[in-house]
């Protein structure tokens, strides 16, 4: 018995050894490469504006005011992170909840990508928050727990956790602790239920935030079916992330991916983007239902109102129809253009709602732009979550199967 | 096409039969897109 321990601690020992030279030669590659350098500086400035911001205050790195208390740290980092985050729940309620397991492969690159797209979320909350050691306040001194905010906290925070606990088994693949790995997989179904709950929670409850505020929002992006909105465009942003990323990691990362990805790449993008198509086929015509209720035809002819058939037209009606073309055609280079469409379109849909069509009525003087250290430090976090997910696909069994688990 | 409406309910009257009608006419926008969508699955 005391050799078979011994043996098996030897087997653990060893793997963690490989596990950090696996770790030196993925820091290697990522910052020894032509966008290394491009990394350094992103970084170094960052946490220079980081330091700075935490020293001097909001008002020292943005233009944040008492009429625009929410810049692009909400509107880019939270509000379109979360919504393109969502490419981890599509994926696994494909995969595990309808059925799906020919995109089996396409999991674990997609929760990784939601995994560290929430991560980054909670950094750059707690940039526009301040005072991080007060995260946990919510759970235990809040003001109730009727506030909109305190169930998108708790729901981020409980979908974070679940994130990682789906994220654990590849990490634990790598690291060779089977025992702990073969537990966690035994929970995947029902963390896929939790993450799909929690999805649509968070998801819808972020355009909720914006009820409260009719007289502030434009009327044509107003609507009391906001948290529909937000959620319906969570799906296909969710389906277009993943086809962008595969695409992404396809020119990148090509020769980590294994048969099964390589394979199933073309199936992927015409199987989302058919999915897509339909789902951004019915909010396009949610939306123009939502004009007629409220009888907002007359606003379409107005400065506003061409922005807004700017949105709905260029990034929903055209990315709908390109994804639909595509899937017809087995076209994956309008497929893939089509998913880079929808994703500009969901982030100008978010930026539309927390800050241009915010506070519209307001004159030129007290609107806001983002200082230009507040899109320094929404770039740093965006490129240590590209950093982030180059090391861990590099090292870990993301793109391809581990060849000790055949399971 | 701004009418005065003198109260809600005229006003719902009249937005909510467009809207039945825009209903309609998705609807059946659906189906034609379905139908274009799927065309070429089986080939």
């Amino acid at each position: 018995m005391p050799r078979e321990s011994a043996t098996a601690s030897k087997t653990v020992l060893s793997s963690f050894d490989q596990a950090l030279k696996d770790l030196v030669k993925a820091l290697r590659e990522t910052f020894i490469s032509p966008f290394g350098f491009v990394y350094i500086i992103i970084i170094l400035l960052g946490l220079i504006l980081t330091i700075l911001r935490f020293t001097k205050g909001l008002a020292g790195v943005t233009n944040l005011s008492d009429y625009n208390a929410w810049g692009i740290w909400i509107g880019f980092d939270l509000l379109t992170g979360v919504a393109l985050a969502a490419g981890g729940f599509v994926t696994s309620a494909a995969v595990y909840i309808f059925g799906y397991k020919k995109y089996h492969f396409a999991v674990r690159p997609a929760i990784l990508t939601g995994f560290l797209g929430y991560a980054l979320v909670i950094v750059a909350l707690n940039y526009d928050v301040g005072r991080p050691w007060r995260m946990p306040y919510p759970f235990i001194l809040q003001q109730g727990t009727t506030s909109v905010l305190f169930e998108v906290g708790a729901c981020v925070v409980l979908y974070f956790l679940v994130l990682f606990m789906e994220f654990c088994p590849a990490a634990l693949e790598w690291l060779g602790l089977k025992k702990l790995r073969k537990q966690l997989i035994k929970l995947t179904l029902v963390l896929t239920i939790f993450g799909v709950i929690l999805s649509t929670l968070h998801q819808s409850s972020l355009g909720s935030l914006f009820l409260i505020a009719p007289s502030k929002l434009h009327p044509l992006w107003y609507s009391s079916y906001l948290p529909i909105f937000f959620f319906v465009s969570s799906v296909f942003a969710g389906f277009s992330i993943v086809i962008f990323e595969s695409a992404l990691s396809h020119r990148f990362f090509g020769d980590k991916m294994d048969e099964a990805l390589q394979k199933g790449r073309e199936d992927l993008a015409l199987g989302f983007g058919k999915a897509a198509s339909l789902v951004l086929a019915g909010y396009f015509a949610v939306k123009i239902f939502g004009i007629s209720v409220d009888n907002h035809w007359h606003l379409l002819g107005t400065p506003y109102g061409i922005w807004f058939l700017v949105e709905l037209l260029g990034f929903v009606a055209l990315p709908c129809f390109l994804y639909a073309v595509g899937v017809r055609d087995r076209n994956l280079t309008i497929i893939k253009w089509a998913a880079i469409c929808t994703v500009i379109g969901v982030m100008l849909n978010r930026l539309n709602i927390s800050l241009i069509a915010f506070n519209w009525h307001l004159p030129s003087a007290d609107r806001y732009f983002p200082h230009w250290m507040e899109i320094a430090i929404s770039v740093f976090i965006v490129t240590l979550g590209i950093v982030a997910f180059r090391i861990i696909a590099s090292m870990m069994p993301i793109l391809h199967d581990h060849p000790d688990y055949n399971d | 096409m701004e009418g005065i409406y003198y109260t809600l309910q005229d006003f719902f009257t009249y937005t909510k039969s467009v809207t039945y009608i825009l209903i309609v006419v998705v609807l059946l926008a659906m189906v034609g897109f379905w139908r274009f969508l799927t065309d070429r699955d089986e080939n």
